[in-house]
């Protein structure tokens, strides 16, 4: 973003924040789950510029969510900003871990190899009883560094915090995409053997994505676990990773806005079809997609059009 | 040694699910390079279909043979019919677009195929036990096994008998073998592509319907079956080698045979045993076990 | 004398029983031009891809600026200050001209450290006017803010040479620079590549199947065979070696004297 961008996102997240007043809390709760799970889609566009499509994002979202969600039972820790931090660390560290073997993939193997990824820990957690199985279990009702909000400023409240993690990581996101190292994204999609030539290391850098994926997934995954106040294993399964796969599309993956523009629309559309067409939302997310994918290139097409961009150029 | 031939029965029983489930996948994988989501959802109108095919024939007193026919042939009719829809009314419009756009319509296709069932069989959940029942037990020393469970791994090994004959020695199966080796360098020797893919992804929409109806009995016939289904048959076709119908047979026995000894012996890993194998096929083999990777020359 | 800026000596490299560089001794003095010429499969590309790093030599060393690189990776070469071109120009498609050359330099200026990448922004000024320079140098100007992906071939050809003398290296290997260039158009493009590596304290050895071309640009010339160095001098002598014209470049006419580089 150029300044005059940044100076928008800003004014944008403060106008959220006041909009926390004259809302109702429905939307208020809406928006708190939109905006957590646009960082997981914030962390899906790092991968997505560099030309890798995550089917597997759900594990970072998955162990956030669960890291907040023990801590809070085991420690009896309670402060929110503790918690969320500590879920995107934990989540942070796994990518790491996973990195090594992930960043060595492309294209479709590493869509799979992400997805493998993810459901495995979804196997393991339903096999869990200790950690409720397939029923989950609930989470401590988080604190303020010391104030406990109850109803309406505990809702506020972490409307507030969600708000200011998401401006955070947008503002250090965008930082990054102008960097050397996220700057490089493009090429490394394009031509990532030239990239190697002139003396980078693509797998590091891929590494480097992958580590700030992973993170942003486990805070978004934190985030929403304190905002539901429960985590089960569906977190884990493919269809959570689908969904955000899906809202990257229907944004366009080109910068920081759309993933929070594009998580808000899917959660109201989401809503709305549920409430209106509750046997068939899904259907109408499908046509929703599939009509995106057919005739709004804008939220696809700087993208995905130049997604492959390598095998559709002919070499003379 | 009487855990170790239930492991074996019950790894063929279940390898042969997932061979039966994964061929269409990875058929029109190789073939179309489409990673189909929608692969579910053919598996998902098979059990239906098969479904409402026991319902109509079963308890009427009429030869048991007939029903099982009955439910093949309505299966492969609903998948004939869906893939057709699909691939000339959708997929045609994407051809030449990125994969990954691809397989995000098949995506869409498959989350609106879900309601689609609902629109037709309803929310309820079908029970289709009568084949498994018709078929019958046999003893094999302390063991009892379901007929039609022998019977799957039978259907299983035709299958794939049939169809490494077919790709090997007839006409056709041969001009799929070009195709999937080169599109580009088939198409100009002649071979009309586009066609190919539409009888390539007709094949395959059958062979997953086939699949569901196939399954129908054991499982219970509700919503979602063809969600767990196509991670599956993914993991089984991601371990075989993408376009491998060998590589399906192989993915599918090691999966198999692995998730039978996790149920008997470590039943904590059973759910994820087959993710697990995967990731370590592809650790070793980042393309699967049996498709070479294509190195690219500058 | 000074040293020589690369010392190859014994050079090999087998795969299996197949052998597809042998003995190859050469020495190169700083800023010299050097032609290789030979058939297809003859080890030119084997012998370039040694030196870049993107094959290890079976046998033999390579020393460059007297430090053996022998097997190193070619990240590390390049950061050495050994660069290439490619015969099928290798560039990002989906960025402007200026872009490319831009993200050539911006790596070839990039701190070492995972963080300096980081902190480090892609158009920093010193990138930014590094650009600018090889724009002019090699005369793509016009182009800069058209795609990649848009270009006619020669100007292809110029933005991968020109990426890769981003970062001034100080040795530089050009892989058919002229391949799939019209036969117009093969003197103009190596004049202006040769015009924008004067003064620049590079070393250049490029790989050339015109031997008109290798007449006109090249200080000396090493001719490949079967996997080694079947001949090693000026222009002149090389074309005119008997074996020379055996196998590689055929018989000549008598030509006009006076055909060494002159740029």
């Amino acid at each position: 973003m150029a300044r005059h961008g940044r100076i928008a996102a800003s004014s944008a997240f403060l106008a959220a924040a006041a909009a926390a007043f004259v809302l109702p809390d429905w939307m208020i709760s809406l928006a708190t789950i939109a905006f957590a799970n646009g960082l997981v889609v914030l962390g899906l566009i790092v991968l997505w510029r560099a030309g890798l499509v995550s089917f597997g994002q759900a594990l970072y979202y998955c162990i956030g969510a669960y890291a907040v969600a023990l801590v809070g039972r085991w420690t009896g820790v309670s402060d929110a900003v503790a918690l969320v931090l500590i879920g995107g660390i934990s989540a942070g560290l796994v990518s790491f871990v996973v990195g090594f073997l992930l960043a060595r993939y492309r294209e479709i193997f590493f869509a799979m190899l992400s997805l493998a990824l993810s459901m495995i820990l979804y196997g393991v957690l339903v096999k869990t009883e200790s950690l409720g199985s397939t029923d989950g279990f609930s989470v401590i009702v988080p604190t303020f560094f010391g104030y406990a909000p109850h109803q309406d400023g505990l809702l506020v409240a972490l409307y507030w915090l969600v708000l200011a993690v998401c401006a955070m990581a947008a503002l250090l996101v965008d930082a990054y995409f102008r960097s050397v190292a996220g700057a490089l994204a493009v090429p490394v999609r394009d031509n990532e053997i030239r990239v190697e030539f002139l003396g980078m290391s693509v797998s590091r850098l891929i590494h480097t994505k992958l580590v700030i994926s992973g993170v942003l997934g486990g805070l978004g995954g934190a985030l929403a676990a304190l905002a539901v106040g429960h985590v089960d294993p569906n977190m884990s399964y493919w269809t959570t990773s689908g969904e955000f796969v899906f809202i990257t599309i229907l944004a366009g993956a080109g910068s920081v806005g759309p993933a929070f523009v594009g998580s808000l629309l899917f959660e109201s559309v989401r809503s709305f079809a549920f409430a209106i067409l509750p046997q068939l939302w899904q259907m109408l997310l499908g046509s929703v997609l599939l009509l995106t994918i057919l005739f709004l290139p804008q939220g696809l097409g700087s993208l995905i059009t130049r997604l492959r961009w390598r095998r559709k150029v002919e070499a003379p | 040694m009487l855990t170790a031939f239930a492991i074996l029965v019950d790894g063929l029983v279940y390898a042969a699910y997932l061979f039966i489930v994964a061929i269409g996948l990875t058929l029109i994988f190789g073939v179309m390079k489409i990673l189909n989501v929608a692969h579910g959802s053919f598996y998902t109108f098979g059990a239906y279909g098969a479904a409402t095919a026991v319902g109509i024939y079963f308890d009427r007193g009429l030869p048991d043979a007939g029903g099982f026919l009955l439910m093949a042939v309505f299966a492969m009719a609903l998948g004939l019919a869906l893939g057709l829809i699909l691939e000339r009314g959708v997929m045609r419009l994407v051809y030449g677009r990125d994969e990954v756009v691809m397989v995000l319509v098949t995506y869409a296709a498959f989350l609106i195929l879900e309601d689609v069932v609902i629109l037709i069989w309803g929310p309820g959940s079908y029970a289709t036990y009568q084949p498994l029942l018709a078929a019958g037990n046999v003893e094999v020393g302390e063991l009892i096994l379901s007929n039609y469970d022998l019977g799957l791994i039978v259907i299983a090994a035709l299958l794939a008998a049939t169809s490494y004959w077919a790709l090997k020695f007839t006409r056709y199966g041969r001009l799929l073998t070009a195709v999937i080796f080169d599109r580009e360098t088939a198409a100009a020797f002649g071979i009309n592509v586009r066609v190919v893919y539409t009888v390539t992804f007709v094949i395959g929409a059958m062979l997953g319907a086939l699949g569901g109806a196939i399954m129908a009995p054991k499982i219970a016939v509700t919503l979602g079956i063809g969600v767990e289904v196509i991670v599956l048959a993914f993991a089984v076709v991601a371990i075989g080698g993408m376009g491998s119908i060998e590589g399906a047979l192989l993915g599918a026995l090691i999966v198999g045979i692995c998730r039978a000894a996790a149920v008997h012996l470590v039943p904590q890993i059973e759910l994820f045993v087959i993710y697990g194998v995967m990731a370590l096929v592809l650790l070793i083999r980042p393309h699967g076990l049996f498709v070479r990777a294509q190195p690219r020359k500058i | 004398m000074s040293a020589p800026i690369l010392a190859v000596r014994d050079l090999g490299k087998r795969f299996g029983s197949m052998i597809a560089a042998r003995d190859i001794t050469v020495s190169l003095p700083a800023q010299q031009t050097v032609g290789v010429i030979g058939a297809n499969g003859a080890g030119k590309t084997t012998f370039i891809n040694m030196i870049t790093g993107h094959l290890r030599p079976t046998q033999g060393t390579i020393h460059f600026e007297a430090r053996d690189i022998t097997g190193l990776p070619s990240r590390a070469i390049k950061g050495m200050g050994i660069s290439r071109s490619f015969q099928v120009a290798q560039i990002f498609p989906s960025l402007t001209v200026f872009d490319n050359i831009c993200v050539a330099a911006a790596i070839g200026h990039a701190p070492k450290h995972v963080i300096g990448h980081v902190c480090t922004p892609l158009r920093s000024r010193e990138s930014v006017a590094e650009a600018e320079t090889l724009l002019d140098l090699f005369e793509i100007g016009r182009y800069r803010d058209t795609l990649a992906a848009t270009l006619p071939q020669g100007v292809r050809k110029l933005l991968d040479i020109g990426m890769a003398v981003a970062g001034s290296p100080r040795l530089l290997l050009l892989d058919e620079p002229t391949s799939g260039i019209s036969i117009e158009e093969k003197f103009d493009l190596m004049q202006v590549v040769m015009s924008a590596l004067r003064n620049r304290n590079i070393t250049v050895l490029f790989v050339e199947h015109d031997m008109e071309i290798v007449e006109r640009f090249a200080e000396r010339v090493l001719a490949f065979y079967d996997g080694t160095v079947i001949a090693d001098g000026t222009p002149a002598a090389t074309l005119a070696d008997a074996r020379v014209q055996a196998l590689i470049s055929g018989p000549k006419a008598k030509r006009a004297a006076g055909s060494v580089a002159d740029v």
